[in-house]
């Protein structure tokens, strides 16, 4: 489970000043759930998920993640953790095999274990025809399946995806989406964040409007609808944004 | 510290730096090359030039001297040199290579020795011209035996004898060993090759998986794990670290097999040039240096070669991009290079406060200790002064790496 309570971080630029970035960010993801972060580029996204992921420390409020804090506890907290991101890349010079044995014995998990595990990811996702080739000669396809069987090498409770299909032809964006739902159904609690109103359509069971920073709006996509009376995604982010602009 | 996880990302950083051609040129072949091509190729040129210079008879000139038929004749019979006709552009000539030296000779020059007179003989050369050179001194070395028949024959017309004129004679003897004197000639090119080798072993895996991964991506990837940022930034150094002491090794390896090859190859040929430049050298037919100072010096570069793996590493994450620390790493390459170009100087000479001043230090201290010179206070001093810098250097890499600023700096 993911407890966000008040999580704020500001950077110090040195021609802008403190810039808020994320201010009073707080949800709830349950085990077996997807919850959608939705927003545009610079709402808030990347950084609210790092936060939770530990790559940043908040400046302000917490987070648990299954029941760890993340200023407490960052290693643990990066333990329980699977992060797939457009900005995490593999790499070029290993193979596939190598690339899941790495993350696996950074998991503390032992060899015989890491092959086990290897052995089944590449079963699920269909890895075996490249799995001793190196990265730099991969399809687009065969990077985002050895991500994802990266992601999961440790088994992790808690999935974090940052905008994972950006930049992916519709095949590749298929497989993620396919292993985002796979996940929910395996228990996982699962963020998914991202800008394309389809996605949070299809596969979310909370969204929350991130915009400026600040949570506007949360709620199932039968909630959405209801509070802001339109049936389209794009309307009802439309409408989130601008009802705080008018407050 | 998590000792597992550093070894894991040290074992995953080093496979992946042995993959990548820039770092393999950097770490083995230029170290492995730079080092005979510098020695041999330098002595191949020379024990050319040389083979050249003494194959050729070099053309001189006489000028003046028609009333002097005995020199003029001793001249021309000369095996060392070839006489040409006078031309009164001989100053063009010489310095158009055509002609190597030339003569003066005064008016009455063989009357005037016959009347015992003083006079001048004048020698026309191109300074810093190695045929020249050559040619000039065979004509200086004719006339200085011409000068001393002339003395020993004016002697015996007297009755007096040679010592009259030469009370005694001057010898020089060597005291230095020959590693001393080697250590002298060549000793500071051997630190300020081995400090420069292993600043361009670290360069480039350092610039690879810091920036080069930040902006490859697979640096956030590896900060997702739970690895620890310390323990990532010292797995990441030791591989630099092990590339520019492999660079230094190979460096080394390779300076040990090229030396005695050196002696070998060219032993014949250089050695006369050499005893015309150094006496002292010409009795040791290639430099030698001592085997155990050359290894003691490549354990005082240790120290450096963990600071600059340090600083570049720290240096080279700052950067958003591989092309960014390029841009601030090369510069300096001048940086390091000036003390040890500073220690190759004639007469600069390790004090206790050059002691600390890191890389010159080593520099100055590596040219005593490939001439068999150990000084035990610097050795102490040096060595520990490093450690220091190298240790601070670390605790900086680690500092950057934990900074969310410079880690996301985009």
């Amino acid at each position: 489970m993911i407890v966000a309570q008040a999580l704020t971080k500001t950077f110090q630029d040195k021609k802008r000043g403190e810039i808020l970035a994320v201010q009073d960010v707080s949800f709830t993801c349950q085990p077996g759930q997807i919850y959608g972060l939705l927003g545009a580029n610079g709402a808030g996204k990347t950084t609210t998920l790092r936060m939770l992921a530990t790559l940043f420390k908040p400046t302000r409020g917490t987070a648990t993640v299954a029941g760890l804090s993340v200023t407490e506890r960052p290693a643990e907290v990066r333990a329980q953790v699977g992060f797939l991101a457009a900005s995490t890349a593999l790499y070029a010079r290993l193979t596939a095999r190598e690339t899941l044995a790495y993350f696996g014995r950074l998991n503390g998990l032992p060899p015989g274990e890491i092959a086990a595990r290897t052995q089944r990811l590449a079963d699920d996702l269909e890895m075996h025809e490249f799995l001793d080739r190196r990265v730099d000669k991969f399809s687009t396809g065969m990077k985002q399946k050895t991500s994802i069987a990266r992601t999961l090498i440790h088994d992790p409770a808690v999935i974090i995806f940052d905008e994972p299909t950006l930049g992916l032809d519709v095949m590749a964006a298929r497989t993620i989406l396919r292993f985002v739902r796979d996940c929910r159904a395996r228990g996982k609690t699962v963020i998914y964040s991202t800008h394309i109103m389809s996605e949070v359509e299809k596969l979310c069971d909370t969204i929350g409007i991130i915009h400026g920073g600040r949570l506007l709006a949360e709620g199932t996509l039968a909630d959405l609808r209801a509070r802001f009376g339109e049936t389209d995604m794009e309307e009802i982010f439309i409408k989130a944004i601008g009802a705080t602009g008018a407050a | 510290m998590n000792v597992h996880q550093i070894v894991t990302v040290y074992l995953k950083e080093l496979r992946d730096a042995l993959r990548d051609r820039r770092t393999l040129i950097s770490m083995f072949v230029v170290p492995t090359l730079v080092i005979p091509l510098i020695i041999l190729g330098f002595g191949l040129v020379t024990a050319k030039i040389v083979r050249k210079a003494r194959a050729e008879t070099p053309a001189v000139m006489v000028l003046g001297g028609k009333d002097s038929p005995q020199v003029q004749a001793a001249l021309a019979a000369h095996p060392r040199f070839r006489v040409v006709p006078a031309r009164e552009d001989f100053r063009t000539a010489i310095s158009n290579k055509t002609l190597r030296a030339a003569v003066e000779l005064p008016d009455d020059f063989d009357a005037a020795l016959a009347e015992s007179r003083a006079t001048t003989v004048r020698l026309y050369t191109y300074d810093g011209e190695f045929k020249s050179g050559f040619a000039t001194s065979e004509l200086d070395r004719f006339f200085r035996d011409y000068r001393e028949r002339t003395i020993q024959t004016r002697l015996a017309e007297r009755g007096l004898p040679p010592a009259l004129v030469k009370p005694f004679d001057i010898t020089r003897q060597n005291v230095a060993p020959p590693e001393k004197v080697g250590g002298n000639l060549i000793g500071g090119i051997i630190p300020y090759l081995v400090i420069l080798l292993c600043f361009t072993g670290a360069m480039y895996p350092a610039m690879d998986i810091t920036a080069g991964e930040k902006e490859r991506g697979t640096l956030e990837t590896l900060l997702c794990s739970p690895v620890g940022r310390t323990e990532i930034v010292l797995g990441k150094f030791l591989v630099v670290l092990t590339s520019a002491l492999s660079t230094v090794v190979f460096a080394g390896i390779s300076a040990l097999v090229t030396f005695p090859l050196g002696a070998w190859l060219f032993a014949p040929e250089v050695a006369p040039v050499r005893a015309a430049a150094a006496a002292a050298a010409a009795r040791t037919p290639m430099p030698q240096i001592d085997p155990l100072g050359f290894l003691a010096s490549l354990a005082m570069v240790v120290p450096i070669a963990v600071l600059f793996s340090a600083g570049l590493l720290a240096l080279s994450l700052f950067a958003k991009s591989y092309k960014e620390a390029q841009s601030y790493v090369s510069p300096l390459i001048v940086v390091i290079i000036l003390p040890a170009l500073a220690a190759m100087l004639p007469g600069v000479e390790l004090t206790f406060s050059l002691s600390l001043i890191p890389i010159l230090n080593v520099s100055l201290v590596c040219k005593e200790l490939v001439s068999g010179v150990f000084n035990w206070a610097h050795l102490v001093l040096i060595f520990g002064s490093s450690c220091v810098y190298a240790g601070i250097a670390i605790l900086l890499a680690v500092r950057m790496f934990n900074r969310e600023s410079v880690l996301f700096r985009t």
